[in-house]
């Protein structure tokens, strides 16, 4: 665990560092503006001139005014810290309120997208699974599964989207529960099937012909051999699946009009100007997708132990 | 004395097609093997005795010829469970503890779970591993993977033992080990013994016939009944008796093999 902890924590070390110094040169039009409208002293004066001027020059030019830009109510970029206080104001201070399920708190939001990403992924690793199954046992449906599932990814699921939530409506199912599932398991089965195709195959010929040499029965090679030399390929791609689930439980908010959830904060947060709530937003999904990849790691850590299989 | 015919090969032949024209695998392989016999299967790569043994396992089909196993074809023979295949590697499934891997072929063939409990300690102590039940593969050295996996050709009733070069990956200390082993196992189980194998000592050592292959195309080039006692210690292999069965073995490989 540290030995894995302190190259994660140099990466995140560095990507702050260049964050933080990226903030300068964001924000400086935006600061000199709000300065000059303000009566402030700022070099060139005019509104039309600052525009050609360059990103450099203006910051060279108005050193007074960099500190500025770290403490602006709308930046176009915000400071760490600023979406580190964000994210502190909707989710624990939210908590300590005792206004944990308002509209405003992240974590009412983030439940909200969980929930749809966990019928997502238990619906997108059903499909995959079984899938990958029908593709092993038949070669028939192996040329006929295969390039469809491929191409159903080459589909952008922002396109999709809407339509399975119009056609859904049609078909007289009420909410946005069941669409928003829907998208999140046509992002997760793939990776899942792609990933239990090569598992279910893994077994090598010594492997199989010694099964025959019992004279075992078809279901016999799958369940004994197939299924279980399969897993640590499942959870392999189960990680994958379940991130890809979170994103497609977030892209499922975005063009539907839905009030709650990440996708729908990310969205709001966009309409109305309002970049740290959009940042925010963005955190906690990269926060929660970080919280089930590892549960889901911990979890094949300690069955595949448990089997014998070190990992 | 006249003993029953285990496996009958009469002008056997397999031959493989390639992109690069027709492979002769076998050709006019013609074999008696009788039973309780320990024969060793002896020559160079491609040779082509892996082939025939997995002929008689009915893990490869002969393009013309009969074979017979236990008086059937291989496939019934297979159907019937007549013999345990041990694989040149341990083939363990790393998932199995050592007991679980030797139940698999007794779970495959439905015996009743407390027949499985005994027979799984019976065969285990056969070969050395008992205590080691709970073990998983990757906690045995090469050696004790290899005898788990003789252990469970052992666990089910088959007289038949065919073996593709089992102790090849394994270091001549070991071997010889194992081979002392197999030999004790045998004179014990009395079943039918076919071994592949690539060293000339390991041959003579073991076996009641050894069988001197040569390929291109595969045949067999001398058949060498080894006229040593069935009591062999290690040192047996120093005597004259011994040096002139490997010497003969030699000549036959290398009648059958041009040095070019």
């Amino acid at each position: 665990m540290t030995r894995t902890l302190f190259p994660v924590l140099t990466v995140l070390f560095g990507i702050l560092v260049i964050w933080f110094l990226a903030v300068a040169p964001m924000n400086i039009r935006v600061t000199l503006d709000q300065a000059a409208r303000a009566g402030g002293d700022v070099v060139p004066a005019g509104a039309v001139e600052r525009r050609e001027a360059s990103t450099l020059s203006l910051l060279l030019n108005n050193r007074s005014h960099i500190a500025g830009g770290y403490d602006l109510d709308r930046p176009r970029l915000p400071t760490p810290t600023q979406v580190g206080q964000e994210l502190w104001k909707t989710t624990g201070a939210m908590v300590l309120k005792g206004r944990t399920w308002s509209k405003r708190s992240l974590i009412y939001h983030g439940w909200v997208t969980l929930q749809s990403t966990f019928w997502g992924f238990l619906l997108g690793t059903s499909v995959g699974i079984l899938g990958a199954v029908l593709v092993v046992k038949s070669r028939v449906l192996e040329m006929s599964l295969v390039p469809w599932a491929i191409i159903s990814q080459a589909v952008p699921i922002v396109a999709l989207a809407p339509m399975i939530i119009v056609l859904s409506s049609q078909i007289g199912i009420e909410g946005r529960g069941f669409p928003k599932a829907l998208i999140s398991s046509y992002l997760c089965f793939f990776p899942v099937m792609v990933g239990m195709i090569k598992g279910l195959r893994a077994p090598n010929a010594e492997q199989l012909d010694l099964l025959k040499t019992y004279s075992a029965s078809g279901q016999q090679q799958f369940l004994k051999l197939r299924v279980p030399a399969s897993l640590p390929y499942l959870f392999t791609s189960l990680k994958i699946g379940i991130a890809a689930a979170l994103v497609g439980a977030i892209v499922g908010e975005l063009p539907t009009g839905a009030i709650s959830g990440l996708g729908a904060r990310i969205l709001i947060g966009d309409q109305f100007g309002t970049p740290l709530a959009i940042w925010a937003a963005l955190f906690a999904a990269a926060i929660l997708a970080g919280v089930l990849v590892t549960l889901i790691d911990r979890i094949q850590h300690v069955l595949l132990n448990k089997m014998g299989m070190r990992t | 004395m006249t003993r029953e015919t285990a496996i009958k090969a009469e002008n056997l032949s397999l031959t493989f097609q390639t992109n690069d024209g027709p492979v002769h695998a076998l050709k006019d392989v013609s074999l008696d093997i009788k039973k309780g016999d320990f024969v060793s299967f002896i020559g160079p790569s491609g040779c082509g005795k892996t082939t025939f043994l997995r002929c008689m396992a009915d893990l490869e089909t002969p393009t013309a010829g009969d074979i017979t196993v236990n008086g059937v074809s291989p496939h019934e023979a297979r159907r019937s469970r007549a013999y345990g295949y041990v694989f040149q590697h341990a083939g363990l499934y790393p998932w199995r503890t050592i007991g679980r891997n030797v139940r698999l072929p007794l779970e495959i063939m439905g015996y009743p779970k407390a027949e499985q409990d005994e027979r799984i300690k019976r065969v285990l102590e056969l070969v050395d591993l008992a205590g080691f039940e709970k073990k998983f593969p990757w906690q045995l050295s090469g050696g004790m993977q290899q005898r788990a996996s003789i252990a469970r050709a052992l666990a089910f009733d088959a007289d038949i033992l065919l073996m593709d070069e089992p102790f090849g990956a394994l270091d001549e200390i070991v071997r010889d080990h194992l081979n002392e082993q197999l030999l004790k196992l045998w004179a014990k189980t009395q079943k039918t013994i076919c071994f592949v194998t690539h060293s000339i000592p390991e041959a003579v050592y073991l076996s009641t016939k050894i069988v001197v292959m040569s390929p291109r195309p595969g045949r067999i080039s001398d058949v060498i009944e080894c006229p040593l006692p069935a009591e062999r210690p290690l040192d047996i292999r120093d005597t004259q008796e011994f040096l002139d069965v490997a010497h003969r073995v030699r000549e036959g490989l290398r009648a059958g093999h041009s040095y070019d």
